[in-house]
């Protein structure tokens, strides 16, 4: 269950772990049996994943028949794309920034749940992994709606701030701070197991060096602890705002019409517009292409060579 | 008491996000007991609690029909996605080979990718591909569409296994005389099995929660994510609150039990 490590795929040559390299020299009538192990993972993925995404590409430049809604020609036409960023801008800016808040809250509180499992639970640390993805089991829409009725105006969240006089708007739900709380707490999951996987492997005995060497908890926290966890972070970090980038579930069922993100955007396109399907898949595409662009450039910024 | 604090900070903070995490759970097995008129969203104090939905879990049409079809799928997907995943991570760790680097990014980048771009993508190829050759949107579109974005995880967790291990325990089996047969499947492979059984348990619960690629790919036929969603807008029945608590609660059983043994059998050695 130490899962989730290193999201990036270790290039393998830069000594990940101590068995990170290969034999050294592999039996010349072996030498087939790594293609052979991949083959039908690699396939499956090639015809799965990347043929469709190849798919969704050319239609996302054909065109519409003129006064023919739902029927296309093939073509070269890139207009969906330039309509895609000038009429749906703020739904991607949304997406972008919902995320991102998104994504310091669960970083907020997953990183002392996953420190507190990794160095303090003893012997509770497996059951605590597990209670942190057990509630996968019941179903993350009804958990959504769960919180639909906590934050509700006269839920005890919305009721208790209004009596401090603390809401200025007076509700919770149907405002982007509920899309926000919603994202962080469906997501949270996959921003804990890499941080505790990473921490998991750190050497305690390195932190407590830190400590006898007369450095204080937060300077050994900084300069030890977290550089340790780093992989862990990146990798959940990413797990956390790729997904919640692209999530609609929550602005529909948390948000009001004007929170609603990319993901709504898309779902609506491709299901209730007749002929929307080349806009939805232009804003699939610039969607990923956002997302790759600022992992990429993230993974430069903070990435070790472990990662990609 | 400060220092009795500062001690336990991590602990306090790591029980009070667990509590959250568990909050929305508890929401919904107290309104299993809601003995409510046209939607189960506001609590009726009048016949509540009540146990009528714990005694027919399956009284809302469809229910139970939308969850059979989500462990069917749960448990097809999860077994295909960890060989499949499992033979991908032992050749990328143990092999060198050329089209390793490529390997690498073809495992990544779905798992860099949006649900809703994978929905959508696979819809566009199976709308115009595979209804010709009879495959409709359905119970194998979803399968398929579970077993590709659970490969990614199924790899990373096996291969996070495969690295932390000790060389040099293989290396003393063959030192040993064990050949290179009996090394894996009597060395390596007990070994590792524990990140294979954590990454089928992740795989698991990965599509029996996905609702967003499998709404795309879906057609008529409905999961239990997939039910609870589009019965949203006529009123969730408490009969679904009765089967995801169930189910967390059988999850939770199942795998700690499993916990227990494993510790029982370690500790008897």
């Amino acid at each position: 269950m130490s899962a989730l490590a290193h999201v990036g795929g270790t290039s393998g040559t830069t000594g990940a772990g101590p068995a990170g390299d290969a034999p050294p020299q592999e039996r010349a009538g072996r030498r087939w049996l790594p293609y052979l192990l991949l083959l039908p993972g690699g396939l499956w993925l090639l015809v799965f994943f990347v043929v469709p995404l190849l798919q969704l590409f050319t239609v996302s430049i054909q065109s519409q028949f003129p006064g023919y809604p739902g029927y296309y020609y093939r073509d070269v036409n890139f207009s969906n794309y330039l309509r895609a960023l000038t009429d749906f801008a703020p739904q991607f800016g949304r997406s972008l920034l919902f995320a991102a808040l998104a994504t310091f809250f669960a970083f907020a509180l997953a990183y002392p749940l996953a420190y507190a499992m990794a160095f303090k639970a003893g012997r509770w640390r497996n059951i605590m992994l597990i209670a942190v993805i057990a509630p996968f089991f019941t179903s993350f829409i009804l958990r959504t709606v769960a919180w639909r009725q906590i934050l509700a105006d006269d839920g005890p969240v919305a009721s208790t701030l209004n009596a401090l006089h603390l809401l200025p708007g007076g509700r919770i739900t149907e405002t982007a701070a509920a899309v926000v709380a919603g994202l962080t707490y469906n997501f949270l999951p996959f921003m804990v197991l890499p941080i505790y996987a990473s921490l998991e492997r750190a050497d305690a005995r390195v932190i407590e060096a830190g400590g006898d060497l007369y450095a204080n908890g937060f300077t050994t926290f900084r300069t030890v602890t977290l550089p340790m966890s780093m992989p862990g972070v990146i990798a959940g970090t990413l797990l956390t705002f790729i997904p919640a980038a692209g999530d609609y579930v929550n602005a529909e069922l948390l948000g009001s019409d004007g929170d609603k993100m990319v993901g709504n955007v898309i779902d609506s396109q491709f299901f209730r517009v007749l002929g929307g399907f080349p806009t939805a898949a232009a804003l699939s595409f610039t969607l990923m292409a956002l997302i790759l662009a600022m992992v990429f450039v993230y993974i430069r910024r903070f990435g070790t060579e472990e990662l990609l | 008491m400060i220092r009795w604090l500062q001690n336990r900070f991590a602990i306090i903070v790591a029980v009070l996000v667990l509590l959250y995490l568990f909050l929305p759970v508890a929401y919904t097995f107290v309104f299993s007991f809601n003995n409510y008129r046209k939607s189960n969203i506001v609590w009726n104090p009048q016949g509540s609690p009540t146990l009528k939905h714990w005694q027919d879990p399956c009284g809302a049409p469809g229910v139970c029909d939308a969850l059979v079809t989500s462990l069917q799928i749960g448990v097809i997907a999860t077994v295909i996605a960890t060989v499949l995943g499992t033979m991908l991570a032992f050749a990328l760790v143990r092999h060198k080979f050329r089209g390793r680097a490529v390997s690498n990014v073809l495992v990544f980048v779905p798992m860099a990718t949006p649900e809703i771009v994978l929905g959508a993508s696979l819809l566009t190829i199976f709308v115009q591909g595979f209804s010709r050759v009879g495959l409709g949107l359905g119970f194998w579109t979803i399968t398929i569409a579970h077993i590709m974005f659970c490969v990614s995880f199924v790899v990373v967790t096996v291969k996070a296994r495969l690295q932390s291990l000790d060389p040099r325990i293989e290396e003393a089996a063959q030192d040993l005389y064990a050949g290179p047969g009996s090394t894996f499947w009597r060395v390596t492979f007990p070994l590792v099995l524990p990140g294979i059984v954590g990454a089928a348990l992740l795989a698991f619960s990965l599509s029996f929660d996905d609702f967003i690629i499998t709404n795309f790919v879906s057609g008529n036929e409905t999961t239990f994510p997939k039910f609870v969603y589009v019965s949203y807008l006529r009123g969730i029945p408490a009969q679904a609150n009765v089967i995801g608590f169930s189910m967390f609660v059988i999850a939770l059983t199942l795998v700690i039990l499993g916990q227990l043994i494993g510790n029982a059998r370690r500790s008897s050695k």
